[in-house]
């Protein structure tokens, strides 16, 4: 789309975009660049520049055990969480959207866990999922010892997809509801007239208008799930027990801030770049492929 | 809907309870383990009954957490970031719709590249031009042989230095420099009839005055949505404000919950912990509950 009134002055045009550009050239595009070049060099033990190394950082980290097991866990993770939230989300917008008694609060409170902080959460979930206090600690009374995040990988990891996916059942809902809201009523009354109940409707017509929604939610969700684990995991297991939940945001800062080796975290960063890009592109593919109501 | 379905009916009421209490609970929970003393809070089950001990839990939580500091910092972090998003990307947005200049859409594309890739993707070398923002412009300055030629000339060594860590900027400027609202102006910019731009150039104004005069006010709904949704958000950062502010007197909120984790060893008073998550989630909370027409217009038209 263009605007058939424009102004000429190429001079302020410029200027209003000016500080914008700016910031981004400074912390987007220069970091970014950074990173390409810590990449494929390698720091000198006693300063004195970086030497060009090739892909020498990458063959050593794809050759890296506990990095292809950041990368599993970030996927058990994300696919994880990312249904559970997708499919609660979906189910909660459908029985919304048929306005029963009690819709307008429904549509309201399901949206309260996208407003806190993932450190926030982390921490309340850690206390509601503590293996000695807390809710969970029930069924240790009745089984010692089930359940036990603090020692057992696979409970550390439910916990933190449970807390993570708990957060964006909020986000979820309000894209399904409000997707929902523009199909056109006069479809799903039509059907009624047909005879369908309103389970067959939702199958037959609400789910298959839903579609773009759908692909264009798990993209967004298994994103997030890179960058907005990292409160959750850093306040409830930091990685850990035994790396159990460490996943590649996580070992990208423990590997640059903790371990300081910038060239290893800068190739994981690349890396992770990759993906993100590549989950975006998928992204755009489907939404130029984006079904239309009327 | 036309039919009478009381069965169904029955079934989805019961489904939409469960998940109302599935997202509740937790704020609960939250709100009742903080009115408990020590003793109470560990006992299991916790009693659901809310207890006496809410204000000393608050006081404590307050005080170990350093929290009149931290929420101010936060305070002043997300409503800085929240202003400077919605100044910065009206501007920007206004600039590549309203003009048409040579690399018009070159700029465009390198706008909306950022969405790309978030902060914590690429957090090493952010971290790294934070130490110095100015790093990149000596960077170029070295390259193209300008230093060289003015230390040549005058004998003067040209070293920009500009150190953003452990200040406000260093905790604002990166989070205000990606695309999301930018996005949401355009779209909006592209609603305006073109007809308020026509007549505002026949009376004579210029763009500056046609931005102030005329699209800033039309774009009053889309500030209040941006500005809730970046409130929220830059609320919520943790991973950036973690590496940038080592000194306490520039830590917000968010990072501070890892101060309140009851430590193995030590006493395990969650009723504190959960007193300072309750003071740390609710200012966004309040946000959202209030503002949510704007809250979820705002994430709507900016994500899609």
């Amino acid at each position: 789309m263009e605007k058939r009134a424009t102004f000429s002055s190429t001079t302020i045009g410029l200027l209003f975009v000016l500080p914008m550009l700016v910031l981004m050239f400074v912390f987007f595009y220069w970091p970014s660049g950074q990173a390409l070049y810590w990449a494929f060099t390698l720091e000198q033990p006693w300063g004195g520049g970086n030497t060009w190394v090739g892909l020498q950082n990458f063959r050593q980290l794809l050759a890296d055990p506990y990095y292809w097991g950041a990368i599993g866990r970030s996927l058990v993770f994300g696919l994880g969480s990312t249904t559970i939230a997708m499919g609660l989300a979906l189910v909660l917008a459908l029985f919304t959207d048929r306005e029963l008694r009690g819709h307008k609060a429904y549509r309201s409170v399901f949206i309260w866990p996208y407003a806190i902080a993932a450190p926030a959460l982390g921490l309340a979930f850690r206390f509601i999922l503590a293996p000695e206090a807390g809710f969970l600690s029930l069924i240790n009374q009745v089984w010692p010892g089930l359940w036990n995040p603090a020692l057992d990988g696979k409970d550390a990891m439910i916990a933190v997809i449970v807390a993570f996916s708990w957060k964006y059942i909020g986000y979820n809902f309000i894209f399904f509801l409000s997707a929902l809201q523009s199909i056109p009523r006069s479809l799903t009354e039509a059907a009624a007239m047909d005879g369908s109940g309103p389970l067959r409707r939702m199958w037959d017509i609400q789910l298959p208008l839903l579609t773009p929604t759908l692909f264009f939610l798990l993209v967004i969700n298994i994103t997030e799930s890179f960058q907005d684990s990292f409160g959750i995991i850093d306040i409830m297991t930091q990685g850990g027990p035994a790396r159990a939940t460490e996943l590649m945001v996580y070992k990208i800062y423990f590997d640059g801030f903790k371990g300081l080796d910038y060239s290893g975290a800068a190739a994981q960063s690349i890396i992770l770049m990759l993906l993100v890009i590549l989950l975006t592109i998928v992204q755009f593919r489907f939404i130029e492929r984006r079904v239309h109501y009327k | 809907m036309v039919e009478r379905t009381p069965v169904f009916n029955a079934i989805c009421q019961a489904i939409l309870l469960i998940g109302l209490l599935i997202v509740l609970l937790p704020f609960v929970i939250v709100i009742v383990a903080s009115t408990h003393d020590i003793r109470t809070v560990n006992t299991v089950p916790m009693p659901l009954t809310p207890g006496g001990d809410l204000f000393v839990n608050l006081h404590e939580a307050w005080v170990r957490a350093d929290l009149g500091r931290k929420l101010f910092n936060s305070f002043l972090f997300a409503g800085t970031v929240a202003a400077g998003k919605v100044l910065l990307s009206s501007m920007a947005a206004f600039g590549i719709v309203y003009f048409r200049f040579p690399g018009r859409m070159l700029l465009f594309w390198l706008i909306f590249i950022t969405l790309m890739l978030p902060l914590e993707v690429r957090i090493v070398p952010t971290y790294a031009v934070a130490a110095n923002a100015l790093a990149p412009f000596q960077a170029i300055l070295d390259i193209t042989g300008v230093t060289w030629l003015i230390q040549t000339l005058s004998g003067i060594r040209v070293s920009l230095e500009w150190g953003l860590l452990n200040s406000y900027t260093g905790l604002i400027l990166p989070l205000v420099s990606t695309a999301t609202g930018t996005f949401l102006y355009r779209q909006f910019y592209l609603t305006v009839p073109d007809e308020l731009a026509e007549a505002a150039k026949m009376d004579g104004s210029g763009p500056v005055r046609f931005f102030v005069d005329v699209l800033l006010p039309l774009s009053k709904p889309n500030m209040i949505a941006l500005f809730t949704i970046m409130f929220v958000w830059a609320w919520n950062q943790y991973l950036w404000p973690l590496l940038i502010t080592t000194d306490p007197k520039f830590g917000i909120a968010a990072t501070q919950l890892k101060t309140l984790i009851p430590s193995e060893f030590g006493l395990p008073d969650w009723n504190v912990a959960m007193a300072g998550t309750l003071l740390i989630m609710s200012p966004p909370l309040i946000v959202v509950i209030l503002l949510q027409r704007w809250f979820v217009r705002g994430l709507i038209s900016t994500e899609k």
